[in-house]
């Protein structure tokens, strides 16, 4: 279980102003719960999230993943960027073996289990190519292959497929679903998009324009797989649009 | 096909209107012909000078272009890398780099006289800097998201984010700067062996492209002259072009496009 507890987070500018990215943010997550953060930009989801991963300090709160204090980035979360994150130098294969290397698992076992993933993702064919060969949805897949090969309790997705076009992006949700239901690992899956939300999450974490607030957690309780204009859904959407309304306008303002 | 057409025509070009400058001046010593230069050219490559030149120049570079590389990589790693060394190296080298590589001749004769590591030495100054400057911006420049891939894929130590991300992000501008250097470096060649310094290596006779344009220069043969430059620049487009393959095959097949 994913515990955080008033936990809070201050940026300081270089011209001395302080900004409030996080203010007392208090939330459970259970296990192989499928969590989506929404809100308006510059909300801090992000900020929480690399606090999660270890990539940021909170400046207060506690905040635990099955009952260990998180320190610094850890092999019980994945992540998985916004921007493409691949590492150009290395082929797809190679890059899902990264941190099966740095394990020094013996290398016919590190590329088994990286084909086994890479067959999960549907890019097996792809296992020779080069990041550059890839489309922005195809990047996408490899990198998520990339965190689950390090069988993290937690995997941190940062608006992933934000960059790619809608059917793509649909395509996506459902693998996603897919890889969730076969590998039951906890998700929290930041997006701008409500209809992502609704489609994918078990629970949303709505937050507040700056400082950045847990306004309201969701849990949507709607049976998979989903349709994603059925009368349920659309009600779960338009209660979120109308939440998230009030903050996008007073982001705005 | 057609493009190559067009480039063969164009040098041919050129060659006819040197042909005829030279024959208009007519003074070899002002501007030796073409077809002057092709034969001191044959010339020299029936005897066995020409291979002793080249492989002194070359025996200077590689002194030069090594010592270049051993420093140049790793103190532009460990610069751009770690703050600290940053900020306690960067003042002492930007008060070095911008004296022209040639003003150290003196030193490097009175240090180590006229041999080859005076030359390597001089090579050394000219070619560092672009090394150096170029490894430290690719390891300054190496994406942010790269470096948070690795931490939380559990590359959490300086040696392994190092040598297994900044690294292979910063090859295509250590190339650069290695591409530069060595022609900095040939430059370098030139000058050195214009001041006599020599190797041991084929007894006590000098040798050196860069010191035959000078002997043959005494002498006012200067056909001779033109055929050394031109073999100099022929070399330095040889190794460049090498250089280029030998990166393109085997450090950056990955990159998309052409980069050095």
């Amino acid at each position: 279980m994913l515990s955080i507890k008033n936990l809070n987070k201050t940026y300081h500018t270089e011209e001395g102003d302080e900004v409030v990215a996080l203010s007392d943010i208090t939330l459970y997550v259970a296990d192989k719960e499928f969590v989506c953060f929404i809100g308006p930009s510059g909300c801090g989801k992000t900020t929480l999230l690399r606090i999660i991963a270890g990539l940021e300090e909170p400046d207060s709160g506690t905040l635990t993943v099955n009952n260990e204090p998180i320190t610094g980035p850890g092999p019980n979360r994945g992540m998985v960027f916004q921007e493409y994150s691949l590492f150009p130098w290395r082929t797809v294969l190679k890059n899902i073996t990264f941190s099966l290397e740095l394990k020094k698992i013996p290398k016919s076992e590190r590329e088994k289990i990286a084909r086994d993933f890479l067959k999960l993702v549907g890019l097996l064919e792809f296992a020779d190519s080069y990041p550059h060969e890839l489309s922005g949805g195809m990047k996408q897949r490899v990198a998520i292959a990339r965190a689950m090969v390090n069988d993290p309790d937690v995997l941190l997705m940062d608006e992933p497929f934000g960059a790619v076009d809608a059917q793509t992006r649909n395509r996506l949700q459902h693998e996603l679903l897919n890889i969730w239901e076969k590998k039951k690992k906890t998700v929290l899956f930041i997006t701008h998009s409500v209809d992502e939300a609704v489609f994918l999450a078990d629970k949303v974490v709505v937050f507040t324009a700056r400082p950045g607030r847990i306004k309201e957690v969701f849990s949507i309780d709607l049976p998979r797989p989903r349709e994603r204009t059925s009368f349920e859904a659309n009600a779960v959407r338009e209660h979120l649009l109308a939440t998230l309304g009030a903050e996008i306008q007073a982001a705005i303002d | 096909m057609k493009g190559q057409t067009l480039e063969i025509t164009s040098v041919a070009f050129a060659i006819i209107i040197w042909e005829i400058i030279a024959r208009i001046i007519n003074r070899k010593i002002i501007l030796p012909s073409f077809l002057e230069v092709v034969t001191a050219f044959l010339e020299l490559v029936s005897g066995d000078e020409l291979y002793k030149d080249i492989l002194t120049s070359l025996n200077f570079f590689v002194i030069g272009m090594g010592a270049a590389i051993a420093v140049g990589i790793p103190l532009g790693i460990m610069m751009g890398w770690f703050k600290t060394i940053d900020k306690a190296v960067d003042p002492i080298i930007e008060m070095i780099r911008p004296i022209p590589p040639l003003a150290w001749i003196p030193f490097a004769i009175l240090w180590f006289g006229l041999t080859q590591y005076a030359a390597g030495f001089l090579i050394f100054m000219g070619a560092v800097f672009p090394i150096l400057v170029n490894t430290y911006t690719g390891f300054r420049n190496t994406p942010k998201v790269l470096v948070e891939s690795g931490k939380v894929l559990g590359c959490i130590k300086n040696r392994d984010l190092i040598f297994r991300i900044a690294l292979p992000a910063a090859l295509p501008s250590i190339a650069t700067g290695v591409r530069v250097g060595m022609g900095v470096g040939w430059m370098c060649v030139v000058a050195a062996e214009m001041f006599g310094v020599r190797t041991e290596m084929f007894g006590l006779n000098t040798y050196g492209i860069g010191w035959k344009i000078w002997h043959w220069y005494a002498l006012h043969h200067m056909d001779m002259v033109l055929t050394y430059m031109v073999i100099l620049g022929f070399i330095a487009f040889v190794i460049d072009r090498l250089f280029r393959y030998i990166v393109q095959e085997w450090w950056l097949k990955w990159q998309a496009g052409t980069v050095v």
